[in-house]
């Protein structure tokens, strides 16, 4: 019997404060002893995180949600290097919703978002990866009846350094797995790595060009039905009465249900639910957004912006300064509501019985999905099983549960297995989107062209006061990233944030508050670049004094892309810069606009400082996709209201940026050793302001509403 | 009843003649490779071929499919061995990978008919699938890769 299976849980509980700091080790353990049953009897865990089979073969379970951004190739590359693993006898897993896999620094939350990962959670995989090095070493120093200190892991063997005595880790693996683990194994130098930092393919590619695969939308349980639900078209209304007398005529429908978000029609087959819900009669009772539209919504925020507001940041005297001035601008700049638009639209299957609760799903938040299902079945959080599956896409959207909650209700009301699937128009219209903002800057210029004051009035929607958090001070620091932060030395300096919510839903978007407020701080700076009659690059760069990492990735941007050198007629180019998620990135693009208006990207140079990374190729990726994220937003996002209803519907008009409008886009990597930063969602920041500040470099028009409006820009 | 030849098999099929191909491949068959991204032939990553070409099977009714010859991904290679997978694998393309399957039917229809396409080649042929993700490039990279992979002879 293996001793560490057989710890109590009072034990574990008692080890765990023993070690102190050892909260690493400690979260992780009584999983091991749950996955050690579940596991093939020939597989040996040394932790819930690592499992070695007799044959040497590595399995890494990973907790993090796959959604694009390589986590689960990253994980496996970080706890293998540390676990000194054969990277061919690697393979990896995904966890069940259980915080021994979630970050042991947030209480063992379980989440992908804010690029949080690698960059919270590096120490932890690597200490793991250590600590089951050091057992097999232990192992094989037992074995051989020699010290520990004599040997040393390489590449799934023990070396017995004075005899050159060798053990595989399929040798080893058993006796470790029954060994403590270490309270604080000795972690590798960098100049160790063999994966940290190297370009590594990614295990998910082989099985995502064959159609392999599993995403939520391609579960399949036995017994399982497919649901669609009809939703209230306006935000906050209700099913008043419906009628499903012509649904249930329809072949295949085998239920229709009201649960909390709507009437869910249940059938054999998606498209017998499709058409049963087409032919559903439904009265409802909209509610107090009946009336609401993007007009009204920018008339409130207008005359709300005319008050001042809660104030997140004052440095100096801005009124004084700006009554002093020789220059002063105002500007107001405006952005939309945005979609996120995965790919694959929200889904989810789950099952309920009296005993049980099990969800397969796309997630973004495993803690949550589960605490939902716990919710609504009454069920212990232990009885509810999180399968999580391939995401098509998450940009924040599968942080919610929303679509769990109705597979949950739908299946617990019709005592079956139920996929619950969304349309496009659906996930268009019932989205929890990018917060839409109205902004007002005033600023002033000194004689010599020098910034010397700044103020800039937020109006909008909070995320965090729809989750039902307090503002404190009646700030939501998500709505203030960036803006709130301005890097630029400036003596005088004001930014205020006024909450006025209208009813939409809004949610965390790819870089959050930082993809609107990049745009407008970077657009602004510009302004005040071409009011001083300075080159925009080195207005920034004079004022970056006390941000030396901002400077640096703005200084090897413009290198990278021959700031300043001749370009081919009719191209022209814009800069901006940006931190967030612990990381810098800055953008240049290269851009015309034909006399039609409409504006091409034709090349964007990418500088990004992400402090210490894990896979560079993946940091490159995520850099693309980031700026294709939100050169679509720039270029075509708008989600309008009009009634109190989405007006788009599906990607004829909520366009996606195309490869045939694909710049070419280049990305430099700065070395660094400093902490990690994230990467999903820094790219994304800068490129509506570089692109603007190109199409005003090309044209004289200074783009302060997004998106960018062809028509606006035709013959300039 | 409608008769189906999928990935060179033959199948009849209990559907609504107006249900999508697309769904007849999923539920139907099993083929959950093809996906569902819009419904209305806007995102290409329903694609399959038939008799060869690519459509879209979201807004292709199983009926119109009726006895002709349907290729899904999972039927491009018997092993992920065709150029176009290779070259995927080779320039770790997908990210999601959700819209992957529809984007590799079409770059093989693109292929079959053009053994050496040029950027603008691949543009018009690719300009019906949409990555949220953003891997146009890397795609347009593999496109040319697997182009030269079936040139050098690895290849249907």
């Amino acid at each position: 019997m293996n001793p560490i299976v057989n710890l109590s849980r009072r034990d574990f509980l008692r080890t765990g404060l023993a070690a102190g700091g050892g909260l690493v080790l400690g979260l992780y353990w009584p999983s091991a002893r749950r996955i050690a049953r579940a596991a093939a009897a020939e597989e040996f865990p040394l932790s819930a995180l690592v499992r070695i089979a007799r044959d040497g073969t590595v399995t890494i379970v990973v907790g993090q949600s796959e959604m694009g951004q390589g986590i689960i190739t990253s994980v496996p590359m970080i706890i293998a290097d540390e676990l000194e693993a054969d990277w061919s006898k690697v393979r990896w897993e995904q966890a069940p919703a259980d915080p021994a896999f979630g970050d042991p620094a947030r209480g063992g939350q379980q989440s992908t978002a804010g690029s949080r990962s690698i960059r919270t959670m590096l120490t932890h995989w690597r200490k793991i990866g250590a600590a089951g090095r050091e057992m097999l070493v232990s192992a094989a120093a037992r074995q051989w009846e020699v010290p520990a200190e004599e040997c040393y892991a390489e590449q799934n063997t023990v070396i017995h350094r004075p005899t050159g005595r060798k053990l595989t880790y399929g040798e080893l693996a058993e006796k470790a797995s029954q060994l403590p683990p270490p309270k604080d194994p000795k972690l590798k130098s960098p100049d160790q790595f063999r994966y940290i930092g190297k370009k590594i393919p990614r295990l998910d590619v082989p099985d995502k060009v064959t159609g392999r695969s599993l995403y939520g939308i391609d579960v399949k349980v036995p017994g399982m039905l497919v649901a669609t639900v009809e939703r209230c078209p306006v935000f906050g209304g209700k099913v008043a009465s419906f009628d499903a007398t012509q649904t249930k005529a329809v072949k295949g429908v085998r239920h229709v249900v009201q649960i909390s978000s709507g009437v869910a029609v249940v059938a054999d087959y998606y498209w017998a639910a499709k058409r049963g819900r087409d032919a559903l009669k439904i009265t409802w009772d909209e509610g107090p957004n009946a009336q609401q539209s993007s007009a009204a919504i920018t008339k409130l925020w207008a005359e709300a912006a005319k008050q001042p507001g809660p104030v997140a940041k004052k440095v100096g005297d801005p009124e004084s300064a700006l009554a002093a001035a020789a220059k002063k601008l105002e500007a107001v700049y405006e952005v939309p509501f945005l979609a996120h638009a995965t790919m694959e639209p929200m889904n989810c299957t789950a099952h309920v019985t009296q005993e049980s609760c099990d969800i397969w799903v796309g997630t973004q938040n495993q803690t949550r999905t589960r605490a939902e299902g716990a919710r609504i079945t009454g069920l212990r959080p232990e009885a509810v099983k999180v399968h999580t599956m391939m995401l098509g896409g998450g940009f924040g959207r599968r942080g919610h549960v929303d679509f769990v909650r109705e597979a949950v209700e739908t299946s617990k009301a019709v005592k079956a297995p139920v996929k619950v699937i969304w349309t496009r128009e659906d996930d268009m219209r019932h989205g929890f989107y990018r917060p839409a903002t109205y902004n007002v800057f005033r600023a002033a210029l000194d004689e010599r062209g020098a910034p010397i004051a700044w103020t800039h009035r937020i109006v909008g929607p909070s995320i965090s006061a729809q989750r039902g958090q307090t503002l404190k001070g009646g700030l939501d620091p998500s709505m203030l990233a960036v803006a709130g932060e301005l890097p630029y030395a400036i003596p005088n300096l004001e930014v205020q944030y006024i909450y006025r919510d209208v009813g939409i839903p809004v949610g965390v978007w790819r870089s959050v508050g930082a993809s609107q407020n990049a745009f407008i701080t970077e657009s602004f700076i510009d302004e005040l670049a071409a009011a001083a009659g300075k080159d925009p690059f080195e207005f920034r760069r004079e004022l970056l004094v006390k941000a030396p990492r901002h400077k640096r990735v703005l200084e090897l941007a413009a290198e990278k892309a021959g700031w300043g050198k001749p370009l081919p007629p009719g191209r022209f180019r814009g800069i901006a810069v940006a931190f967030s998620y612990g990381s810098y990135a800055a953008e240049v693009a290269e851009v015309s606009v034909a006399k039609d208006g409409k504006v091409r990207v034709h090349r964007v140079v990418c500088a990004v400082d992400c402090g210490m990374y894990v896979n560079p190729d993946q940091v490159e990726a995520q850099m693309e996709g980031g700026i294709v994220y939100g050169l679509t937003a720039a270029l075509y996002g708008e989600i309008t209201i009009e009634n109190g209803r989405v007006k788009q519907s599906n990607f004829h008009d909520y366009p996606m940026l195309r490869i045939n409008e694909m710049p070419v886009v280049e990305v430099h990597i700065v070395q660094s050793n400093e902490n990690p930063g994230g990467v999903g969602e820094p790219g994304v920041p800068p490129i509506a302001p570089a692109v603007c500040n190109a199409i005003f470099a090309a044209t004289g028009k200074r783009i302060r509403k997004l998106p960018i409006r062809p028509e606006e820009l035709r013959g300039a | 009843m409608i008769p189906l030849i999928v990935n060179g098999k033959k199948h009849t099929v209990d559907a609504e003649p107006d249900t999508p191909l697309l769904w007849v491949l999923r539920e139907t068959l099993g083929l959950t490779g093809t996906k569902y991204g819009c419904g209305i032939a806007q995102c290409g990553a329903c694609t399959v071929h038939l008799d060869g070409k690519p459509i879209r099977s979201c807004a292709t009714a199983v009926s119109a499919a009726s006895g002709k010859k349907i290729t899904t991904i999972e039927g491009l290679s018997p092993d992920g061995s065709h150029p176009v997978q290779k070259a995927w694998i080779a320039e770790d393309v997908p990210q999601c990978g959700y819209c992957q399957s529809g984007q590799i039917m079409s770059a093989a229809a693109l292929l079959a008919t053009n053994r050496k396409p040029s950027d603008a080649d691949i543009d018009a042929a690719m300009s019906g699938n949409i990555c949220r993700c953003g891997t146009y490039q890397r795609i347009r990279r593999a496109i040319h890769r697997a182009a030269s992979l079936m040139a050098q002879g690895g290849a249907k």
